[in-house]
């Protein structure tokens, strides 16, 4: 039985219609991955799951306790509902004038949980966080990595079943994002679910168990990761540029590739087999080559087009 | 062309039926418990903050009361007050103590439920961390207007504490005057966070406070008598929420009962209700979609 089931959502704002038709579900101990370009309606479905923003059509179910005969429904039963849900939106909404010690402390109230519960959970949750050293620090000494960890500490105050991340890594270095990722990985070993929306592929690789890539509000792939590659993408790539690398569309080599595609100066070969291909450019020093296996940026270039998103 | 695909028919099934897009924003509230954990909130955040606020929240409606109240009192002299007992003459200086200490709830009532709740609902986004845990809107605005309602409290005790050191009042009824000045904090709150709901900046309140709050308290007995106004604009302000609030706290102040009774009471009430309920309203609207 899934964790949220989601059918046929629908929701427009005026003449555009954000999220069209989409439907999705969380099995128990999954990780979901959103992945789609701005404004292609992630955000909004999360609004839509958290009852923050009312769908035109569609339902939204969710099965929270093992021994529940009927599912609850969001929006009739949002507070049952977020009483066993976790949330880091985009924005940190962290209390600026709090410690992390208290920021957590106020936020397991708005849970109905007891003073006395949430104390003996602080320490607990600081330390996940690897932020133990700073319970008395406010959010504004604190790192973008730290304010992250400690929206997402907060989020685990009332120990949910289910966490709903969106773009929980936006902004991060390296190391930051690392770590986040360790600490999500850890969540899903204690078997916790987890919906993530990312920008990032590296992320959505490492993480998630099942990805649905969605544009223009409407679901256009779904599966894990390999399987969505496989299907839908030649294995090697070839990136060639430099000076004339664009000249080589019209140079017969292209029939060495099962398709090719250009962005700017750069020419993209995706084949089956990159042997031939490297040879003829073994031939053109002037040419900078990369060869690398077909990954998820080729698959959501694909699937979503190269054209810059700025309206979202 | 397929028929949902035609423009007319679809914007029409949009606008049809009354499930789509959610309920009403003018819906009856839907209040709980659950707005005491935000109360709560805003309480330890006041707490850090709460000695430098009170002095500035005291400091000047007492230099008011002192430069006004003694200096312009000893040209004035005494104040004619009607009371159920007839027309009483009062110091110039406790007939304004008793007007200034409702502006001072009305201003901190005001304050309280534009600047700092605009901060938290949209510069920092306190609202929308705390409606991801199961807490509603409607919980957050009820919380913001209690909480104004009780900064304006705290401020008036203060006030008052001052005001019966100097020795400007000791009628017993003063207690009475205490909540009463309670819902004059609440009825402001719910009036101002109308104009936090409509707001896109900080800016707007100034609007508020210019046009709406000074011109009022010129115009509800606080600095003159209302009797000096012509009779149509006395008539107007007959029906404002200052001018109730100082025809009930004035009377207790010279340790007499409020001659009007219960419409002041009732026009505080009235306020309270309808402005709460448009508040609500409009701040729904503002985090639909």
């Amino acid at each position: 039985m899934a964790l949220l089931k989601v059918e046929k959502l629908v929701k427009s704002f005026g003449e555009n219609t954000v999220v069209d038709d989409l439907s999705f579900s969380i099995a128990p101990g999954e990780c979901l991955g959103v992945i789609g370009p701005n404004g292609a309606g992630k955000t909004t479905t999360i609004r839509m799951c958290l009852g923050l923003s009312a769908p035109d059509e569609g339902q939204i179910d969710y099965m929270l306790d093992d021994g529940a005969v009927a599912p609850l429904q969001m929006p009739r039963d949002a507070m049952a509902i977020k009483a066993r849900l976790g949330v880091v939106s985009q924005i940190d909404t962290l209390d600026p004038d709090f410690s992390c010690a208290e920021n957590l402390l106020v936020y397991g109230r708005y849970f109905g949980l007891r003073d006395a519960q949430i104390r003996a959970r602080i320490p607990e949750l600081l330390q996940f966080a690897s932020l133990s050293h700073k319970a008395a620090a406010r959010p504004g000494e604190l790192s973008g990595g730290m304010k992250r960890r400690l929206s997402l500490a907060r989020a685990l105050v009332n120990d949910p079943l289910l966490l709903l991340l969106d773009e929980p890594t936006t902004g991060l270095d390296p190391q930051a994002r690392h770590l986040m990722w360790e600490r999500l990985q850890i969540l899903l070993q204690q078997g916790k679910s987890i919906l993530l929306t990312t920008h990032f592929m590296d992320e959505a690789e490492r993480l998630c168990s099942r990805l649905l890539v969605i544009d223009h509000g409407r679901k256009i792939a779904e599966g894990t990761p390999r399987a969505l590659i496989r299907e839908h993408l030649e294995p090697d790539v070839v990136e060639v540029y430099g000076v004339g690398a664009t000249a080589w569309l019209d140079a017969p080599f292209k029939q060495l590739a099962a398709r090719v595609e250009v962005s700017g100066e750069t020419v993209f070969f995706y084949t089956q087999d990159a042997k031939p291909l490297l040879l003829v450019l073994a031939e053109r020093p002037e040419l900078r080559t990369l060869h690398r296996p077909a990954n998820l940026e080729d698959l959501f270039l694909k699937l979503t087009g190269r054209q810059i998103r700025e309206d979202g | 062309m397929a028929p949902r695909d035609e423009p007319v028919p679809a914007a029409m099934a949009r606008q049809g039926g009354p499930q789509r897009g959610g309920l009403s924003a003018w819906r009856a509230p839907q209040l709980s418990l659950r707005f005491w954990p935000v109360f709560l909130r805003n309480l330890l955040v006041w707490r850090k903050l709460a000695i430098p606020s009170l002095v500035g929240n005291i400091a000047e409606p007492l230099m008011w009361l002192v430069a006004f109240g003694y200096g312009l009192g000893a040209l004035v002299g005494q104040v004619t007050v009607q009371t159920t007992a007839g027309p009483v003459q009062v110091p110039y200086i406790l007939f304004l103590a008793s007007g200034s200490i409702c502006m001072s709830a009305m201003n901190a009532a005001s304050f309280e439920a534009l600047y700092s709740a605009f901060s938290r609902m949209h510069v920092q986004k306190t609202w929308d961390g705390i409606m991801n845990a199961p807490v509603r809107l409607d919980d957050i605005v009820l919380a913001e207007m209690l909480w104004a309602a009780f900064k304006a409290v705290f401020t008036a005790t203060a006030i008052l504490g001052v005001m019966l050191a100097l020795g400007i009042s000791h009628s017993p009824k003063l207690l009475l005057a205490w909540p009463v000045l309670l819902l004059v904090g609440i009825a402001f709150s719910c009036i101002a966070l109308i104009f936090n709901a409509l707001a896109k900046g900080y800016d707007f309140f100034t609007y508020y406070f210019t046009l709406f709050l000074t011109p009022m308290m010129f115009l509800s007995g606080i600095f003159f008598p209302r009797e000096q106004l012509p009779p149509l604009v006395r008539t107007i302000t007959d029906w404002l929420p200052l001018t109730s609030a100082v025809e009930l706290v004035r009377p207790l102040f010279m340790d007499q009962w409020p001659s009007q009774g219960a419409r002041p009471l009732l026009v505080l009430l009235v306020y309270t209700v309808v402005a709460f309920w448009i508040a609500l309203a409009l701040t729904r609207k503002r985090f639909r979609g």
